[in-house]
């Protein structure tokens, strides 16, 4: 589409700095045809606004309170059209060093017209981040899991996990509520949340804060083994042999 | 207390006579000179002992009245050249254990012959010592002040704030062009400050009205979410204090306790006076994230450090992490600041 004009969303937790960018952007306006969408504060506003409203550049900040501007690059790939992302960051030497590696496109703030507008006319050659380029970007571990469901991205905040199974291709998150489906892998999962989350058999992780227990049951067989009892939720999850050694550990520590 | 000229190297200084650690050094350094003396003089172990508490009563009243005479007149030994006043010090002490040995022996108690010229030269010896420590280590440190300065200058610009401040002045240029001037003129006096010399103390109310530029500053760009509140009341404003020991915390609270959050933040500053000791205390919100701790520390020790350049053992800085807030805790020594002859820039 040659002559549509160029949607943007502005993403920066700072009032005067989505003012700036505006304000350059309405001088770019003459040269290249463009309309600002939306603004956000931060990168979860920033889904929920292009949940409705589609755009083809999201012009983001790197540190913001709630979501910063790496995670959200993340949630981005699970949109139906991912738009295109280019950074705006003040100053952070490693990531800049980060970006500059892997052809990531940043601006550094304050942005120059002249700059903002050789980014801008890249814009329709260039692709979404991919995920294999963000991985190597130093970042937090995410605050959020993404979703996709009817073409909207759906956040899960961490903290409500109560556990991570792994079910032939995809894998079941659990929350006091609900269940969602997603597509990554449990070992890279565990690699990020490490902290948080305790393996306790081969196909699941489970919130140690989540965990209310143990139990011993004995099946038909005459079999023994253990069970892992959770906040939240009424099932009980089986400990695999090999990770028994946990309810030891994790049973010390709850019971003082 | 502290010369008035502003050139490069610090003049020769006296021992502040009246600083806790000074005082410190000074007993500890003529117990362990007559514990010395004992030692080689005895055959024994068995009778150093007694020894030691025969010389500790000799030399104990000796060492104490000269402490207490030179508490006394510190504030005037202090305000002469070095030389003039490290001679009246050494004459001081020697004529004044002469004058003791004389009293005492007066007194009935027997030092033994020739007492009163000996105790004389042992003390001029030993203040002679200390005077000579002092100045070292005076030496010593004067390096480690100026590194100080420049690490307060490395450490304390986050170039994030430089950047970020000027984006958000830039955003002010077309729509309220008097705020981006006064902007512009708060940027340039905090920046004045961060480069000058800085090894010299300031008055507090001077620090406080640059913290209050700063947080100026940070609010142009942070908007709402930063909430500051000041409890000045009870504040010294003549008291003396290292330049930057306020605002560097201040960065430090907005870095990670306003900026990591969408919801308002409250800073907290209370200044005030108390028994003699001025105390600082800063407080913020603080979340866990589990992150760039270092940048903190950093200010902290070298704050901390300074702190203990300017005023030894009278000065202290603490932390507190509560539940949901951190607390840094200043106490200095009050000095009020002096009339002085040259003008200030």
């Amino acid at each position: 589409m040659p002559d549509a004009p160029l949607r943007l969303v502005i993403v920066d937790d700072e009032a005067p700095a989505r003012r700036r960018l505006r304000e350059l952007l309405d001088d770019c306006a003459s040269a290249l045809p463009l309309v600002v969408v939306g603004e956000a504060a931060s990168g979860r506003e920033a889904l929920g606004l292009l949940g409705s409203t589609p755009a083809d550049l999201v012009l983001s900040d790197i540190h913001m309170p709630d979501m910063d501007g790496i995670e959200l690059a993340r949630h981005l790939l699970k949109l139906p059209l991912p738009p295109v992302l280019i950074f705006t960051t003040a100053y952070h030497e490693h990531a800049i060093a980060a970006f500059e590696v892997h052809a990531i496109d940043y601006l550094v703030k304050p942005v120059r017209v002249q700059r903002l507008l050789t980014a801008l006319q890249k814009v329709p050659r260039l692709k979404p981040l991919s995920g294999a380029k963000l991985d190597r970007l130093p970042a937090a571990a995410r605050r959020f899991l993404s979703v996709t469901e009817r073409s909207r991205v759906v956040l899960v905040p961490i903290e409500e996990i109560v556990y991570l199974k792994a079910e032939l291709k995809n894998i079941t998150i659990r929350t006091a509520e609900r269940e969602y489906l997603l597509e990554e892998s449990l070992t890279k999962l565990e690699e990020e949340f490490g902290e948080r989350f305790v393996r306790v058999h081969r196909n699941c992780l489970v919130a140690r804060d989540a965990i209310r227990g143990f139990e011993r049951r004995v099946n038909a067989e005459g079999d023994a083994h253990w069970e892992v009892l959770l906040r939240g939720v009424s099932e009980a999850l089986p400990v695999s042999r090999r990770q028994q050694f946990i309810v030891r550990e994790i049973g010390r520590d709850n019971g003082g | 207390m502290r010369a008035n000229s502003t050139q490069k190297p610090l003049p020769l200084q006296l021992p502040e006579l009246r600083n806790l650690g000074t005082i410190l050094r000074i007993l500890l350094a003529v117990n362990a000179f007559g514990l010395a003396a004992v030692i080689v003089r005895e055959q024994r172990w068995a009778t150093v002992s007694s020894a030691w508490f025969d010389t500790a009563a000799l030399l104990e009243p000796h060492l104490l009245l000269n402490l207490l005479l030179l508490y006394m007149l510190a504030p005037w030994l202090e305000r002469l050249p070095y030389r003039i006043g490290a001679v009246c010090i050494l004459a001081l002490t020697t004529v004044v254990s002469f004058g003791l040995s004389v009293a005492l022996s007066a007194l009935g108690v027997d030092p033994g012959t020739n007492a009163a010229m000996r105790h004389a030269a042992l003390t001029l010896l030993a203040t002679g010592v200390l005077l000579f420590y002092f100045h070292l280590r005076a030496k010593a440190l004067s390096p480690a002040i100026s590194e100080a300065r420049l690490q307060a200058l490395q450490a304390r610009i986050r170039p994030h704030f430089l950047f970020n401040s000027i984006n958000a002045v830039l955003s002010l240029m077309r729509r309220e062009p008097r705020r981006a001037e006064s902007a512009l003129e708060d940027l340039a006096d905090l920046f004045r400050v961060l480069m000058r010399d800085n090894r010299q103390l300031a008055p507090l109310s001077d620090e406080v009205e640059l913290c209050r530029q700063y947080l100026d500053l940070e609010k142009l760009r942070l908007g709402e979410r930063l909430v500051v509140e000041w409890h000045t009341e009870n504040m010294p404003k003549d008291a003396m204090v290292p330049p930057l020991v306020l605002q560097p915390l201040l960065e430090n609270a907005v870095y990670h306790g306003i900026e990591p959050s969408s919801v308002p933040g409250v800073i907290a500053i209370n200044i005030f006076l108390r028994r003699g000791e001025v105390h600082a205390i800063l407080r913020n919100p603080y979340q866990f994230d589990g992150g760039h701790h270092a940048g903190n520390k950093m200010a902290m020790d070298n704050i901390r450090e300074r702190l203990a350049l300017h005023f030894d053992a009278e000065a202290s800085l603490e932390s507190k992490l509560n539940r949901e807030s951190y607390e840094v805790h200043i106490r200095m020594p009050y000095r009020p600041a002096v009339e002085r002859p040259s003008a200030d820039a």
